[in-house]
């Protein structure tokens, strides 16, 4: 059986110094050692941005795509053969601004992909933009003056499309974030894991001390039912989408996979692409 | 007796002027004539004029025709609109309720039929559709039974009472009319047909058809007309193969899907139109630089932006040609009939994992649309070749990556499919090395643009230009595309009998353009005449691009939003042959 190691590769990640985006990376290769994946059994799909590198820094089938399509892409990977496991990455700008729609629709339609969200709230690679997630006020050299854009809250929005998985994290909790890709992995459906990695060169609000300051851990509420709907809406904005943990699954509802009619187990690249001479007839009969 | 005729019916959207023809058609069919339609339709569900015209023919056809030699019409309107089409000694069907009046300057002759009153008679105006249909037939002297036959096949599931009332509609509607006219018309007594039956599809459902033989197993699509169908078509047929289609949030997730499970090994297309295909641009050179195969349907309507939405034009061949950013190798073909959208399908599936290219079918709304009389389909020429896919690699030594973009004579690499132990490699749109991790490096960037741009070097699709050249030096070489090739060999008959002598070709490579196999075509035409639904001359642009000869290259274009018909190519045709001068349609 592979450990982490084995999903490590030789390449070294152009990310700076002190970036979150290496716990969460690490994180990755942890998650996918302890659910007992083999490299060629994962493919890591990635937008575009500093985090959308991060396909290929992990050793696994990496595809590294166009600013905003991680999901359209992922799910074709996951329709096509479900014995993959397929995890979906990408940073704040690439899922909740230009991908925006195609996150709020996968997580409707619910396939089994794992979607780990970078979420340093500023846009890194092109050195300091705003983002949808920049607080109200934060001053950019998009907004010099301060975003006057309301801060979008991917967890409510996640929430309100009926995603059937919701967990947040902190890209220093190598622990929690390592234990919820994992949870995420094994869910049967979509997962969104939004992960606040703090941007050391381009985001001096939103630090490590800073999220330390403010972070609300669900570990805090031992009592707290994850399946509970409106208990999980209400914590997030009792929070100000700032809780970590699993906040939200849905078990019972079924995975788009499953409710495809006639959809098979077995990867649908492996199944016969020819077929019958008695199909074939069957087919063209309906013309005549 | 004659060969052939054309008959029209005509009402407003959403009241029965789409199942009158088909009931109609079908029957038609079954006695063997070869039948080719045409819809007139509006971008809107309810109201507004619609009407549908087909050509019957005991010999293959590829064209609507000029004239019209039966109207059956649900209002006035549509009588109005239509009479003009109408040859001398034309017939109108018209339904009793609207009191028809034929305009002035028409010499036509009247049927009124209580076509309304006699269906809710029978319970229900809904069977407008079948008196309609059945008086037309009647007119015909066409034997009753077989259309009886195809009327409970049509209804048989919905029950014997159903299909007796129906079957009742259509005699009462026979009989009026027989009545009225004092028995079939002789002068619309057509020669027997061959009574073999043919098949009678759309150019969509064609494609459909061809993507499940070629192994197309997933399909990701936004709706758009005039597309739709073929998503239609495959979300009832898929499941029975394992797959599936899905209704996307829109078409650059329709693109990107089918790009991540073409990636991962399933044949996954997508179908659009001009609107849509925008939209794509960016994801078509991510498939060009990752070098994924894809394959996306192109259904041509009228542009710009949303244009005529439900008219026909090819106007798009730029587009496809040149679109997204950056250079990539690419493949566009142009089906020219019902049968080639089957066997270009086939093919574009091949194609696009052979050379691991994205690859563009494109149609015009006529040949997505018009419903058709095709040859039977060849099981026996369904191939599928996936090109250098390779399974079983041997296993990878401490870091090493398989090398997914290994430079080779061919430009084309080894490719594997995630899942794959010895495959492990890195995708990007970024350019990037032989196992796939991004580099800037010069030497390498150049080795890999000269990589991919040189992979079509040579590349030829079946029948790359389809020649028709029965003259040396022919006073006219006409060209065309798509849907046009009928209306073209029509129009070339009636100046064959005027003693201008032509060649045709039909470009079915659009891209990379067959340049060389066009040349001698080209060189011994005296005059050449392009023929094309735009007005910018895109394919005529193609030619002397890649050819030259723009000298003598002319352009016939239309972009009003109708196909040509035979009388527009033959006035253009007999112009051009005369003073080298013609007029834009």
């Amino acid at each position: 059986m592979a450990t982490f190691k084995e999903f490590r590769n030789n390449v070294k990640p152009n990310w700076c110094p002190g970036c979150g985006d290496f716990s969460i990376q690490a994180a990755i290769q942890r998650a996918a050692a302890n659910v007992g994946l083999e490299p060629e059994q994962l493919a890591v799909i990635s937008g575009i941005g500093c985090s959308g590198r991060i396909s290929g820094y992990i050793n696994a089938y990496g595809f590294h795509g166009i600013h905003g399509r991680v999901l359209p892409i992922a799910q074709g990977v996951k329709l096509a053969n479900r014995e993959l496991t397929v995890i979906a990455s990408g940073g704040d700008g690439d899922g909740f601004a230009i991908g925006m729609g195609h996150t709020v629709h996968a997580i409707r339609r619910n396939l089994n992909v794992t979607y780990i969200v970078m979420d340093n709230q500023i846009y890194g690679l092109t050195k300091g933009q705003t983002s949808p997630r920049s607080a109200e006020g934060f001053k950019t050299k998009s907004t010099p003056e301060g975003s006057i854009e309301s801060t979008l809250s991917p967890l409510e929005i996640a929430m309100s499309a009926g995603a059937t998985f919701v967990a947040q994290s902190f890209s220093s909790d190598l622990k929690q974030l390592t234990s919820l890709i994992e949870q995420g992995i094994k869910h049967e459906g979509f997962s969104l894991i939004n992960v606040f990695s703090p941007c050391v060169t381009f985001n001096k609000i939103n630090t490590y001390d800073w999220f330390k300051e403010n972070i609300v851990s669900l570990e805090q509420f031992p009592e707290y039912d994850p399946s509970n709907r409106v208990l999980a809406m209400n914590k997030i904005m009792e929070t100000n989408g700032m809780l970590t943990g699993l906040i939200y699954q849905n078990t019972t509802r079924k995975s788009y996979e499953d409710l495809v009619t006639g959809f098979k187990h077995e990867g649908l690249a492996k199944q016969d692409m020819m077929i019958t001479p008695e199909e074939f007839d069957k087919l063209v009969a309906e013309f005549r | 007796m004659i060969s052939q005729l054309s008959w029209k019916i005509g009402g407003q959207q959403g009241e029965g002027v789409e199942s009158t023809d088909r009931i109609f058609s079908t029957a038609l069919n079954r006695l063997g004539y070869y039948l080719y339609g045409y819809r007139h339709f509006s971008s809107r569900i309810k109201g507004g004029h619609t009407n549908n015209k087909i050509r019957i023919s005991t010999n293959p056809i590829r064209a609507i025709s000029d004239d019209l030699d039966i109207l059956v019409a649900f209002d006035q309107e549509s009588i109005d609109l239509n009479a003009k089409e109408l040859r001398l000694g034309g017939v109108v069907v018209a339904d009793a309720k609207f009191n028809p009046t034929i305009p002035d300057g028409i010499e036509a002759r009247l049927f009124a039929v209580p076509i309304t009153a006699m269906a809710e008679e029978l319970g229900t105006s809904l069977m407008k559709n079948m008196v309609a249909s059945g008086a037309s037939w009647a007119l015909l002297g066409l034997p009753l039974e077989v259309f009886n036959k195809a009327v409970e096949e049509e209804f048989g599931r919905k029950g014997a009472a159903i299909v007796e009332k129906n079957i009742e509609a259509v005699k009462r509607g026979a009989e009026f009319v027989l009545e009225l006219a004092g028995g079939p018309l002789d002068e619309f007594k057509l020669d027997e047909a061959d009574g073999k039956q043919k098949l009678f599809m759309i150019g969509n459902e064609a494609i459909g058809l061809g993507s499940i033989a070629a192994g197309c197993r997933l399909m990701a699509a936004y709706p758009i007309t005039p597309a739709s169908e073929i998503m239609e078509y495959l979300i009832k047929k898929l499941p029975k193969f394992g797959g599936t289609v899905v209704q996307t949030e829109d078409e650059i997730a329709a693109v990107t899907m089918a790009i991540g499970a073409n990636y991962a090994g399933v044949r996954t297309m997508t179908a659009s139109a001009g609107p849509g295909l925008s939209l794509m641009m960016e994801a078509i050179g991510l498939a060009g630089m990752t070098e994924t195969p894809l394959v996306i349907v192109n259904t041509q309507r009228g542009g710009p932006s949303t244009g005529l939405p439900t008219k026909q034009e090819q106007s798009d061949l730029n587009a496809m040609v040149y679109g997204t950013h950056g250079e990539i190798p690419k493949i566009v073909i142009a089906p020219a009939s019902i049968e080639d959208c089957f066997y270009d399908t086939i093919e574009s599936f091949n194609l696009s994992e052979q050379y691991q290219v994205p690859v563009i079918l494109m149609t015009d709304l006529q040949l997505s649309l018009g419903k058709q009389s095709c040859e039977p389909l060849d099981y026996g020429k369904i191939e599928i070749k996936r090109g250098k896919l390779v399974s079983d690699v041997p296993a990878l030594e401490g870091h090493d990556l398989f090398k997914r973009y290994e430079l080779t004579e061919d430009g084309i690499s080894p490719r594997v499919l995630p899942g794959e132990k010895g495959g492990l490699h890195h995708v990007t749109g970024v350019e990037h090395d032989e196992v796939g991790r991004p580099s800037e490096n010069a030497l390498n960037r150049q080795s890999m643009m000269d990589k991919r741009l040189n992979k079509l070097n040579d590349m030829y699709i079946r029948d790359a230009i389809r020649v028709d050249a029965p003259h040396e030096t022919p006073d006219l070489l006409t060209i065309g595309m798509g849907s046009t090739g009928g209306t073209i060999d029509e129009a070339r008959r009636l100046l064959d009998e005027e003693g201008v002598t032509t060649n045709h070709v039909t470009i079915r490579q659009i891209h990379p353009f067959p340049t060389s196999l066009l040349m001698p075509y080209l060189q011994k035409a005296k005059k050449v005449i392009v023929i094309e639904n735009n007005a910018t001359a895109q394919l005529a642009s193609q030619i002397k691009m890649n050819a030259g000869f723009a000298e003598k290259i002319k352009s016939l274009l239309k972009y009003d939003g109708n196909p040509f018909l035979p009388s527009d190519v033959h006035k253009a045709c007999k112009e051009l042959s005369l003073d080298g001068n013609i007029q834009r349609v």
